[in-house]
């Protein structure tokens, strides 16, 4: 066996270079909480691995206000859940990102990382859809930004280009009347993979819904934006009838997998009363911003 | 390029060790440094039987590198009982029984003590969320919780 290598690149441009020599064989940690188990395994060997927790911009939380944040991608649980004002922009974000897994995961698990490891489990990914953010990238060609539903393409498979890493996420800047929530389905109440996950992103006026982002997880290859659910809800006063259609939506968007944790037909189920589960709870949130 | 060279603190002693790039910090810890307090159970960040601190961030030994330790300040179970004093959290796990096989252990008092230094009161439900990544067969979790309680109320008496 060729010796492996563990690099601790200080500046985005050094891991990129590492990463874009390595021929596809080299493994980007950030909290290494897939990672490491994906070692362990077998399952991934890399011959590389590109430990990007030592570049400070991945570690950055930057508060531009109203809602605006730029999170590095490294950035663990449980230190952006200290951070006072993100979870209060973006409650549904926080949520998602703190179910992943024990406080021992929460003390390494990243944003980055969730999105990159490209589960459609992934409990991150639908509230990040939601939220709107933009994945900011770095390459060998220069940086490029896409929508986070663009970044994953099926299990385990990303959009990403050869020697590309992901540096941060952007979140927009929140209207008055707005907030988000995320909600999971498991068969505990801890610490297990989503059969569901739905996350719901609304802006209100009084009683009319100005605008919306609908997003579904593990029901899917990849999370969905379901903006079908979303465009039902917009312009809407979000009356029963209304809300049920937009359920609807939501069940009819999934292409899931029968497995032990749940049918087809279950996880359809659930995704429609999950949808209005956590819609209910963001419209509750918005009302208080 | 041969091992690669560590330098780090653990317990508060400085620690210089060689290891491969794909060696895990429990690796390290028990199989070179002797210290084998944190236990290999699942070995997939399931059962917290391996819980360290890393720069005072409960972390799984198993999900960690041992070549990212570098600089970094590590502290263990081995660390808890201060010139042969136990800590006040080991004397209420006693008291309340919060063991039987004893595997658990060592990575439920590194929990329950990063737990108490980030909220010296928590509720029950607080306990029971922060430890629910520290598996437990024998005691069916309840003794662990009053122990962690009572080690807080005394934490309290005395503050």
């Amino acid at each position: 066996m060729t010796e492996v290598q563990f690099l601790t690149p200080k500046t985005v441009d050094e891991a990129v270079a590492f990463y874009k020599e390595s021929d596809g064989k080299a493994k980007i940690l950030a909290g290494g909480t897939d990672l490491l188990v994906q070692i362990r395994s077998g399952i991934s060997s890399p011959d590389k691995i590109i430990d990007v927790k030592n570049i400070s911009d991945l570690q950055q939380i930057t508060d531009n206000g109203e809602g605006s944040f730029i999170i590095g991608a490294a950035v663990s649980g449980a230190v952006l859940e200290e951070n006072e004002k993100f979870g209060k922009s973006w409650p549904g974000v926080l949520e998602a990102l703190r179910l992943i897994g024990s406080e021992q995961v929460q003390g390494r698990a990243s944003l980055g990382g969730n999105l990159c490891n490209a589960s459609p489990a992934g409990d991150s990914v639908p509230a990040l859809i939601a939220s709107g953010a933009n994945v900011n990238i770095q390459g060998p060609n220069g940086a490029r930004t896409l929508a986070v539903e663009h970044i994953n393409s099926g299990p385990g498979k990303t959009n990403l280009k050869d020697g590309e890493i992901v540096t941060s996420f952007s979140f927009p800047k929140k209207p008055n009347n707005s907030s988000d929530a995320y909600l999971r389905m498991i068969p505990r109440t801890e610490m297990d993979i989503a059969v569901v996950g739905c996350a719901v992103n609304i802006t209100i006026d009084q009683d009319k819904c100005i605008n919306a982002r609908v997003a579904l997880g593990a029901v899917a290859p990849t999370a969905l934006n379901i903006t079908k659910a979303s465009d039902i809800l917009i312009n809407s006063n979000l009356d029963e009838e209304t809300i049920n259609k937009a359920a609807k939506a939501c069940e009819e968007a999934c292409n899931p997998i029968d497995d032990k944790r749940g049918t087809i037909a279950y996880r359809k189920k659930v995704s429609g009363v999950l949808f209005k589960r956590a819609l209910k709870i963001a419209i509750e949130r918005a009302k208080k911003e | 390029m041969g091992k690669i060279h560590v330098t780090t603190k653990i317990n508060g002693d400085k620690t210089e060790y060689l290891c491969e790039a794909y060696d895990t910090m429990l690796d390290v810890l028990r199989k070179q440094l002797n210290l084998t307090g944190s236990k290999e159970v699942c070995s997939s960040g399931d059962c917290g039987a391996c819980s360290i601190t890393l720069d005072d961030r409960l972390v799984c030994s198993c999900l960690m590198l041992a070549a990212e330790a570098e600089g970094k300040e590590i502290k263990t179970i081995e660390g808890m009982t201060k010139n042969g004093k136990f800590h006040i959290l080991q004397e209420k796990f006693l008291e309340h029984a919060a063991l039987q096989c004893g595997i658990c252990t060592p990575g439920m008092l590194v929990a329950a003590k990063s737990l108490l230094e980030k909220n010296p009161s928590p509720t029950e439900t607080e306990i029971r969320f922060w430890l629910a990544g520290n598996l437990c067969r024998c005691t069916g979790y309840d003794k662990i919780v009053r122990a962690v309680q009572a080690a807080s109320d005394e934490i309290k008496e005395t503050a």
